[in-house]
């Protein structure tokens, strides 16, 4: 048999690929002074114990509670508010941004002139930017230019949460069978009625679903931006770790599960009724 | 002696009843092919005779075991002696040829050598030689998504070929090819059962086909066995009787038979 | 019937949002009036000359790797022990089991990773090896659950064929489901890999290294110029992490 028959194409490239591996593996550990070991250390359990311990009781005085309420209350208006005004800008800017309503995309099958693609890519970039800077790196500006409070929470979502949906919006536009659109935009319509009569239809189910998982992640990021003094849940957690007050911070976390469970209900609710 | 059915019923959970009373007994080394309208039973009964579904009555004893009264470790190793051709590759769409044939023996591997054949295929030239079998050898290195049907379906014959079993059950094994390959692809298993002593036990949609490779014939009919009978023996009047009013319904793998008379009264 | 229920949906979320507004008090007016934008701008103008001294750089190029070694290994680790979680959660080893992995993995994604985090600095002292604990507890969770789900839907034919010819339960696993599996595990662990860079680089904020805590202590110094240097790091890494993804994807999880 000749020697052809024993030797697997694939051996090499994964060969490298596991060898490529290993070597980041090593930096990588000694970089982020990676050691599981610290867990299970007696000092750091005992550390951990205590801080868990203080926990129970979880804090439930009438004043603390109205408290809790009012935290929770002004979280999910961040969120929502803060929503809000990224549909705002992510509409227009999905809508600017996607091939799908490209004119001379339909008449070269999908693939938009070179003047089209150049047209669309600062607004691409303008999307790509705003959504890749942390949401708590915007967060902590507007603490600073705006002060303490709701506000820059708002703000901040405003701005990270329009640069999510609008990309993603665009390339829901574009994932979906463009053919109905381009014939209405062959046949003379316009742009916008093209979508409205085109896609629009066969992507209103997804666009919701995303919307709405969004706004969900929106009320997450609500409490974590608390912690730089945006408002909300997250400013009383930060303040009671602060203390050491292990029962608030136990009330709080509680609190935030149901407010997630709470959120994660609406958006099935929603996702089902709608989609 | 070889494979044995007494009075089997099956049930599926659907309601729906596969087998009723089924009588077979099939001796080791023969070739048999099952015929039958869609629905009948076949793949039932396959299934049964390689111990993947359990009947609700009845007692099957497969190469002298009572499969069914055995504990699960020694079911599992009287399986690796069984063969079963199923009529959908069961192979998935990202691993490669070799890979996917080289499977064919896990149930007879040690530990060492199965996690090495994960990584790097540990015998090449035994999968080549049984995709050479079926005029595959050249995609010995390509994943299974870029096959046709009828390629993924050879290999999947070859899985079982290089598993070596001492029964060999085909359930359907050339929907997927045109008549010529089919027939070829029939003969290369019937010989490789003959040179090596394998009991071969094929289903099959077309009769012609089965006629011509098989030396005994079992009818199935709404899960009862209407004839069986060597292959000189079955005539036009058992054909009528077997798939009379068969519904129009095409077989779920869409493939045309060779110009096939089957009269409808 | 329908329709009606619908329309009352819509009009709940958008009396939602009108009293989100005024609960908060935020009046978008105000916001937008001159005085407000002057006061923003001025603060967006001292970030317009980033500071790019060879000592600020090197000391960004450590926070740098630091953050991206904190994501990749905390995303490696959670797919490993995401995967040991996620076989029982997908109900493989019995209802029992099912239900205790499926609590764990609720507990761990529900606690956001700044708070991990916290917990982490207390537990392991400061620097990336709390950060990198943190991504890794939390991405656990969420990377367990999408397995689980993932488990759920693939098509069992190829491991019962296996297990039907004799092959034992681990085989039939690495064999039959694992290869169909493979592509949708990575597509998951580089979504969640994306989103962690961006979680590294904001650990820092409570003391788990890298980017993080540079931004944090120039912000509260007021050094708006190092500040904008780190915003740009950041950035960098997120597209080269994104990138890597993207390519990664079209390399190994499409056809």
């Amino acid at each position: 048999m000749l020697t052809r028959d024993t030797r697997d194409p694939a051996t090499l490239p994964r060969l490298l690929l596991s060898l490529l591996a290993l070597a980041l593996l090593w930096p990588g550990i000694h970089f982020s002074e990676l050691d599981l070991g610290v867990l299970l250390q007696a000092d750091s359990q005992s550390e951990m114990g205590r801080f868990v311990s203080a926990f129970w009781p979880p804090a439930h005085d009438e004043e603390f509670l109205q408290l809790l309420w009012q935290a929770t209350l002004q979280t999910l208006a961040i969120a929502t508010a803060g929503m809000a005004l990224a549909l705002m800008l992510a509409v227009p800017a999905s809508l600017l941004a996607s091939r799908a309503l490209s004119l001379s995309a339909a008449s070269r099958s999908g693939r938009p002139s070179a003047l089209g693609r150049l047209l669309r890519w600062p607004v691409r970039g303008l999307l790509i930017f705003l959504r890749s800077v942390p949401e708590i790196v915007w967060a902590l500006l507007f603490v600073r230019a705006v002060g303490l409070g709701p506000t820059a929470g708002v703000l901040a979502i405003a701005i990270t949460y329009s640069g999510m949906l609008g990309k993603v919006y665009a390339e829901i536009f574009e994932s979906v069978d463009q053919r109905p659109a381009h014939s209405l935009l062959q046949a003379g319509s316009g742009r916008l009625a093209a979508f409205c009569y085109g896609i629009l239809p066969n992507v209103a189910a997804e666009l919701l679903s995303y919307t709405v998982y969004r706004w969900e992640c929106a009320i997450r990021a609500s409490v974590v931006m608390g912690f730089v003094g945006a408002g909300g849940l997250g400013q009383q957690i930060d303040l009671s770790l602060r203390m050491f007050a292990g029962g608030e911070v136990a009330s709080m976390l509680l609190t935030f599960f149901v407010l997630v469970l709470f959120a994660d209900q609406i958006s099935r609710l929603l996702r089902w009724r709608f989609a | 002696m070889t494979l044995h059915l007494n009075r089997v019923s099956l049930t599926h959970g659907n309601g729906v009843r596969a087998l009723h009373e089924v009588n077979l007994h099939i001796a080791a080394g023969e070739q048999v092919a099952i015929i039958g309208p869609s629905g009948a039973g076949k793949s039932s009964l396959l299934n049964v005779l390689a111990t993947a579904l359990r009947p609700d009555n009845g007692a099957v004893e497969v190469l002298g075991e009572h499969a069914w009264q055995l504990g699960a470790h020694r079911r599992q190793q009287l399986r690796a002696r069984i063969g079963l051709v199923h009529q959908a590759p069961p192979l998935p769409p990202r691993q490669r040829v070799v890979t996917a044939v080289l499977a064919g023996k896990l149930g007879q591997w040690g530990f060492a050598k199965s996690l090495l054949s994960l990584l790097h295929p540990v015998d090449v030239p035994g999968a080549r030689a049984a995709l050479a079998k079926l005029d595959l050898g050249d995609k010995l290195f390509a994943q299974c998504q870029q096959l046709s049907g009828g390629q993924l379906q050879r290999v999947g014959i070859a899985r079982v070929l290089y598993q070596a079993p001492e029964v060999l059950l085909a359930d359907e094994p050339v929907s997927a090819m045109d008549p010529v390959l089919a027939g070829h692809t029939l003969s290369i298993l019937c010989r490789h059962a003959r040179e090596h002593k394998v009991t071969l036990v094929a289903s099959l949609h077309a009769v012609d086909l089965a006629l011509a490779h098989f030396s005994r014939i079992i009818g199935l009919r709404e899960g009862q066995v209407l004839f069986d009978l060597p292959a000189s023996d079955v005539d036009h009047d058992l054909l009528d009787k077997l798939y009379a009013n068969e519904q129009l319904l095409s077989p779920p793998v869409p493939v045309a038979p060779l110009s096939l008379q089957i009269p409808r009264c | 019937m329908n329709r009606l229920i619908n329309l009352l949906l819509i009009l709940c979320i958008g009396a939602a949002v009108v009293a989100s507004f005024r609960y908060l008090g935020i009046d978008l007016g105000e916001l937008t009036g001159s005085g407000n934008l002057k006061q923003m701008g001025a603060y967006v103008l001292r970030f317009l000359s980033p500071d790019l001294s060879a000592g600020h750089l090197q000391a960004i190029g450590r926070g740098a790797v630091e953050t991206m070694a904190m994501s990749a290994l905390g995303t490696l680790l959670a797919a490993v022990f995401g995967l040991v979680l996620a076989l029982p959660a997908a109900g493989r080893f019995g209802w029992l089991l099912q239900s205790a992995s499926r609590l764990v993995l609720n507990g761990l994604r529900a606690i956001p990773e700044l708070v991990w985090a916290a917990l982490m600095v207390l537990a392991a002292g400061l620097g990336p090896n709390a950060g990198t604990l943190a991504l890794a507890m939390h991405t656990t969770g969420v990377l367990g659950r999408l397995f689980a789900e993932a488990l759920e839907n693939t098509p069992p034919q190829p491991a019962e064929a296996i297990r039907l010819q004799g092959g034992n339960v681990v085989w039939a696993f690495c064999y039959g489901t694992l290869p169909n599996l493979f592509p949708q595990l990575l597509a998951y662990i580089l979504y969640r890999w994306e989103n962690n860079i961006r979680m590294a680089s904001v650990l820092g904020f409570v003391g788990a290294g890298g980017l993080g805590q540079m931004l944090y202590v120039s912000l509260s110094l007021f050094q708006e110029a190092q500040a904008s240097t780190v915003i740009l790091a950041m950035l960098v890494l997120v597209f080269a992490v994104d990138g890597l993804s993207s390519w990664s994807r079209q390399r190994w999880v499409k056809a």
